[in-house]
């Protein structure tokens, strides 16, 4: 694929270095847009698919599957609907907000572009309530006309499941932002019973990208098997959180820096509230990347990192988690509904100074009686984190079981 | 053809109907719902299954066709038969749930 961009930059992309999809001095505005990246000439179906094919991008709303394969199948389709999922039900996770009020025509843009590809009818963009959603209107108002397919603005409702792939496609159509049992997946029946495309605004974002500047440009940056740039967001004790955006590969201790998570940290979570822990000394040598995370369990998912110090205990911030997640279930399927609660009491107990002596093998117990029963991945993401914790801080589980904790008071005795 | 059971799970009640019909595929978990061996339901079964699926008072429990190759491992999910470290209302036969 050529440059088909007339802006007023070189042409090639070259001019964005890795802040590809966050402008560090723009405005979101679309003059700034057109300024930044020139106008988006459409491109033939078939040319956009082998592109994204050969750019190797992949799915940056955390599960990582190959962007032209999931347009191949919703473009075999008939009258297909695009999606772009903004609902970011992850607490932990601002990149997808940040980039909607940042580069809300990055996002938009790479609608039309899925739209091309798949030979779409309808485009949608479903966005967590609250200020992006003000902000990606007046970014459709300043397009009025100019775009093939109009773009209707949904607002998602801010749960943890509202982003999952059915509960999006239910809402959208009406219903309760809640997982919808399989078959069939919503690339063959979706919106309106249609083939639906439902996909992270960060991809989009990156597919509007590539589809300007080339496969060739897009590999430029990160490693050659994992390709390109991703949003991160970084947080640590004081809650506050960070959207950086880093190459593919990147050392995970400079992805923290950038956050503003400096020095050695006790643990860090990967992948939010569905991911694995690190030990602070995996997450001092390793990089950001599914390949040097692969065998910690860990993977790069939609890049939220949370970072813990010294004076904090993942026990106790893991039982946290897993309460948020037992109150999150949709609570449509008996495993989940039962079996999250009470891996939560669990992990309370075993984060507390007196665990009973079976908690730990009621845990084991409970993530075999919830796994893979349910509609939707929600039980099976909080036994990843539960699995997580019991196999990376024995030492904690051991203090705990004696009557004490690891994490070493900071000075002034704030947690 | 050959098939295994599945559940719709956001249908399914646990009302354990199907696990007294098919007891050689569906077995209880602690709180009741079922848990599917994943072995293909073989021509003896097969009548069997049938009145399971539409015994089911929720209609969510359906005869799935296996793809060669497709054939699962047993997932080691405790059951009510299995011993557990788990406090639970114990389970006889015969006991309305």
């Amino acid at each position: 694929m050529t440059t088909t961009t007339t802006g007023t930059g070189t042409g090639t992309g070259s001019h964005l270095g890795t802040a590809r999809l966050l402008p560090t001095d723009a405005t979101p505005d679309l003059a700034a847009h057109l300024d930044r990246h020139g106008h988006q000439r459409p491109v033939p179906a078939d040319r956009l698919l082998d592109g994204v094919q050969e750019s190797g991008l992949t799915g940056r709303g955390g599960a990582r599957f190959p962007v032209h394969r999931k347009l191949r199948a919703v473009a075999a389709g008939r009258k297909p609907v695009v999606v772009g999922n903004g609902a970011e039900g992850e607490p932990a996770s601002r990149k997808d907000r940040t980039l909607l009020m940042r580069a809300p025509h990055l996002v938009l843009d790479g609608l039309q572009v899925a739209a091309q590809a798949t030979g779409a009818r309808r485009a949608l963009l479903y966005v967590h309530e609250g200020p992006a959603v003000a902000a990606v209107q007046r970014a459709i108002d300043e397009r009025s006309g100019a775009d093939r397919l109009p773009v209707e603005l949904v607002a998602a409702r801010a749960t943890f499941v509202s982003g999952q792939e059915s509960a999006v496609v239910r809402a959208i159509s009406g219903g309760a932002a809640l997982p919808r049992s399989t078959p069939p997946p919503v690339y063959e029946k979706g919106v309106g019973g249609r083939p639906t495309l439902v996909q992270n605004v960060e991809t989009l974002a990156h597919l509007a990208l590539v589809a300007r500047y080339g496969p060739e440009w897009f590999r430029a940056a990160g490693t050659p098997t994992e390709p390109g740039t991703m949003l991160c967001t970084v947080s640590g004790a004081a809650g506050r959180l960070v959207v950086v955006e880093v190459a593919l590969g990147t050392p995970i201790r400079d992805v923290l820096a950038a956050g503003g998570q400096h020095g050695p940290r006790r643990a860090v979570l990967v992948g939010g509230y569905h991911g694995s822990w690190l030990t602070g000394a995996e997450a001092g040598t390793l990089s950001l990347s599914a390949a040097d995370l692969a065998p910690t369990g860990a993977s790069p998912g939609a890049g939220v990192l949370i970072a813990l110090g010294p004076d904090q205990c993942p026990l106790e911030v893991s039982a946290r988690i897993v309460r948020y997640l037992a109150d999150s279930s949709a609570r449509q399927c008996g495993p989940c509904l039962n079996g999250l609660p009470a891996l939560a009491d669990t992990l309370a107990s075993l984060a507390g100074r007196s665990p009973s002596p079976e908690a730990y093998a009621r845990a084991q117990q409970l993530t075999r009686l919830v796994e893979g029963r349910g509609a939707c991945a929600h039980p099976d993401g909080t036994v990843r984190l539960v699995r997580s914790v019991l196999s990376t801080f024995p030492d904690e589980l051991d203090a705990h079981a004696h009557g004490g904790c690891l994490a070493v008071p900071s000075p002034g005795g704030l947690r | 053809m050959t098939e295994r059971v599945a559940v719709d799970w956001a249908g399914c009640q646990g009302r354990g109907v199907c696990s007294e019909l098919l007891p050689e595929r569906i077995e209880l978990d602690e709180w009741g719902y079922p848990v599917l061996d994943p072995t293909p339901v073989t021509p003896d079964l097969q009548g069997f299954a049938r009145n399971a699926v539409d015994a089911c008072p929720t209609r969510a429990l359906r005869l799935q066709r296996v793809m060669p190759g497709q054939h699962a491992a047993r997932p080691q999910v405790p059951t009510r038969s299995t011993p557990s470290t788990a406090p639970h209302r114990p389970h006889h036969r015969g006991d309305r749930p």
